[in-house]
């Protein structure tokens, strides 16, 4: 493959290749969170991760979004290495191309809506700067809370929240859209209905999506779902995602038992190569 | 252009968001900023009021005093008088006075004549002494010409005359060798009670020959301070031995360089004491900066999640504390200009004082404290900046 220096525009293709990340410990030791990582995410794809606590899946997001770098391999965006760009390039590449929804909406405390969804838009140039605050209504009415624009998240709901994270997540059109347990803090219900808008959005955007879920019912509405396991990432099929789902319903089991377990033992240390892979994409 | 403006608005949102914090922590600040200025404008504002009670002693800087004193018997006046007006003429000196002190005129008034002082002097005396004349007027070039000497006299003299209306001018008899009756035609009151008063050269020369006889004749030169010594050098040569039978005596009159003490208190001193109070005012917002930046660490993380670089994270939380202090320090200049520019300046009158040029506010006051504002909430806001730019993203956001 040619590496080309600077991607020619938004970010497209993700690929991560082989990438690891290591952490230190504060006893000298050193702990392994993601292990020898192959994935390719193509545009406009919406890819689902589960996994239990601990397994990395927000460190996997974080180097989606250039928030963190591996320690091994290579993440490269349209080609280009993500370990050859800058500081202020990948801030600004993270600005302009990816959207993160956070489990905790991660809203800014006392700003009204508009402003935490205008937010973003302080970090862009030009038209889309000056135009920041009727870009952020316009936002804030498609996901339906064009009546509260001047409300603080404290006087939210946990759904209308969420509902301006995803507006502000959206607010730059990023090709990347990253959501952490989207629906984590929410109802069942509420998380469904914000999945919907969710999905909706980064359909008529084109943009991609990553979500990383305990839920498998929020997986299983993905083109794809990923398990990672002790770091290392391999592919679910079809039947173990729906057979998992139903095993939801079984009493006395909790979501995070639910997540934690392998519903069919698939690809279970198998460190599945998705990059080229056709067991790794969806079908 | 949008990189300043957005760092600058996200700065204002802050300071706007977390306003009590703010205010809070701006009191020292406010507080430092103010006192800074209001001192340095009261200190510009007493200065001047010394400068003036000063000047209405000795002349304005730079004044020149020629005293010729009679070495025997009496003094040749007019020939005195014309050495004067030549040398004048011949330097081209703008503002100059001749007169000499008070001669103790008999005055006749209703109560009965009483001797009073009255200080022959020009015009000229008037700019020179800073004379406040509260009614009436100071005397004119054509004074010189009335027959009737007008008189600028204090306010005992006014009061001994049995009260003033204003209209029409009050009139007295001067009682020398050739009595007269002169006119008041204005009222400098020097806080005395005894009567004294002011008289044209021309009139006292013309009215009380007799009483001019023995005294002394004085030259004052109001000179620009570069050219005094020039001036007493040729004042000494050429006047020296101008007027037979005469000693002369050629001094600076004005109270010269004795302000610098004052300024050097005010330019160091206030300036000094209120930027160590600023630089206290500076430890309460670093402090508060150093406990909110903390509190605030997941919320830069989510900045940095919207493309927020290292430097624009390091200037938003820099400018923060900038903004605010900037703000504390506007609101205190103007503040203290309230304060400054309304001051009850005529109960000075009460203590027989007055303040004829009100200094304007210190515009450098008011510069050096705004500037020192920005510089404390620079400095105050380093480290919390550095904190925020040195928190890991990751562990800022915590997903």
């Amino acid at each position: 493959m040619s590496v080309r220096r600077r991607p020619a525009g938004p970010v497209g293709e993700l690929r991560l290749e082989q990438v690891g990340r290591r952490v230190a410990l504060p006893d000298g030791g050193h702990l392994d969170v993601l292990t020898g990582v192959d994935l390719v995410v193509e545009p406009g794809e919406h890819v689902a991760v589960v996994g239990r606590s601990g397994s990395g899946k927000s460190t996997l997001l974080n180097i989606l979004g250039l928030l963190d770098t591996p320690t091994s391999g290579r993440y490269l965006l349209d080609g280009v290495d993500a370990a050859r760009l800058s500081d202020r390039r990948r801030a600004r590449m993270r600005g302009d191309s990816f959207g993160f929804v956070f489990q905790q909406f991660n809203l800014l405390p006392r700003r009204t809506a508009t402003e935490n969804v205008a937010s973003p838009l302080l970090y862009a140039r030009g038209r889309a700067f000056w135009t920041r605050t009727r870009r952020a209504r316009e936002s804030l009415e498609r996901v339906g809370l064009g009546h509260r624009l001047e409300a603080v998240p404290e006087r939210l709901s946990g759904g209308e929240q969420q509902r301006v994270a995803v507006a502000r997540a959206l607010v730059r059109r990023p090709r990347v859209l990253l959501a952490d347990e989207p629906t984590g803090a929410l109802d069942v219900d509420t998380g469904a209905a914000v999945m919907d808008l969710l999905e909706d959005l980064v359909t008529a955007q084109g943009t991609t999506l990553v979500t990383i879920t305990h839920d498998l019912s929020v997986a299983a509405r993905a083109d794809r779902v990923l398990r990672l396991d002790h770091g290392v990432l391999t592919p679910m099929g079809e039947q173990d995602v729906a057979g998992a789902t139903a095993d939801r319903q079984e009493p006395g089991t909790t979501p995070a038992e639910e997540s934690a377990e392998d519903p069919a033992g698939a690809g279970r240390g198998a460190g599945v190569a998705c990059v080229g892979d056709p067991v790794g994409r969806a079908s | 252009m949008t990189g300043l403006v957005g760092v600058l608005a996200e700065a204002w949102g802050e300071v706007r968001v977390h306003r009590v914090r703010v205010l809070l922590s701006l009191v020292g600040v406010f507080l430092a900023v103010l006192a800074l200025t209001t001192v340095t404008a009261l200190g510009a504002m007493g200065r001047q009021l010394v400068t003036e009670q000063s000047e209405r002693f000795g002349g304005r800087p730079a004044t020149v005093l020629v005293e010729a004193y009679p070495e025997t018997g009496s003094l040749d006046r007019p020939a005195a008088r014309a050495a004067f007006d030549e040398f004048v003429d011949r330097h081209e000196i703008r503002w100059s006075t001749a007169g000499g002190y008070g001669l103790q005129a008999p005055v006749r008034f209703p109560g009965g004549a009483q001797r009073v002082q009255l200080v022959p002097v020009d015009p000229a005396y008037g700019v020179i002494h800073r004379v406040v004349v509260s009614q009436g007027r100071w005397f004119g070039e054509d004074d010189a010409q009335r027959l009737a000497p007008p008189l600028v006299v204090n306010q005992a003299f006014v009061d001994a005359l049995g009260g003033s209306s204003g209209l029409p001018p009050p009139t007295v008899v001067l009682g020398g060798t050739t009595p007269v009756t002169a006119v008041v035609v204005g009222v400098a009151d020097d806080g005395w009670d005894v009567p004294s008063g002011f008289l044209l050269e021309e009139s006292a020369e013309r009215w009380m020959p007799d009483l001019l006889a023995t005294s002394s004749i004085s030259l004052e030169l109001w000179v620009p301070p570069e050219d005094v010594d020039a001036v007493q050098q040729m004042a000494q040569s050429e006047l020296g031995s101008a007027v037979p039978g005469a000693s002369m005596s050629i001094y600076r009159s004005d109270s010269g360089d004795s302000m610098q003490v004052l300024d050097l208190v005010l330019a160091y001193g206030v300036r000094g004491a209120g930027l160590f109070a600023l630089l206290l005012g500076g430890i309460g917002v670093l402090n508060v900066g150093l406990v909110t930046v903390r509190q605030r660490i997941r919320e830069i993380g989510v900045r940095r999640s919207f493309g927020a670089t290292s430097s624009r994270v390091f200037a938003a939380v820099l400018l923060e504390s900038v903004v605010a202090t900037t703000l504390a320090g506007l609101a205190a200049v103007v503040v203290s200009v309230a304060v400054v520019t309304n001051l009850p300046l005529g109960m000075l009158a009460g203590a027989g004082l007055s303040l004829t040029d009100v200094p304007a506010f210190p515009v450098r006051a008011a510069v050096e404290g705004l500037v020192a504002a920005v510089a404390v909430g620079a400095l105050a806001g380093v480290v919390p900046a550095v904190m925020a730019v040195r928190a890991r993203v990751v562990d800022a956001i915590r997903y």
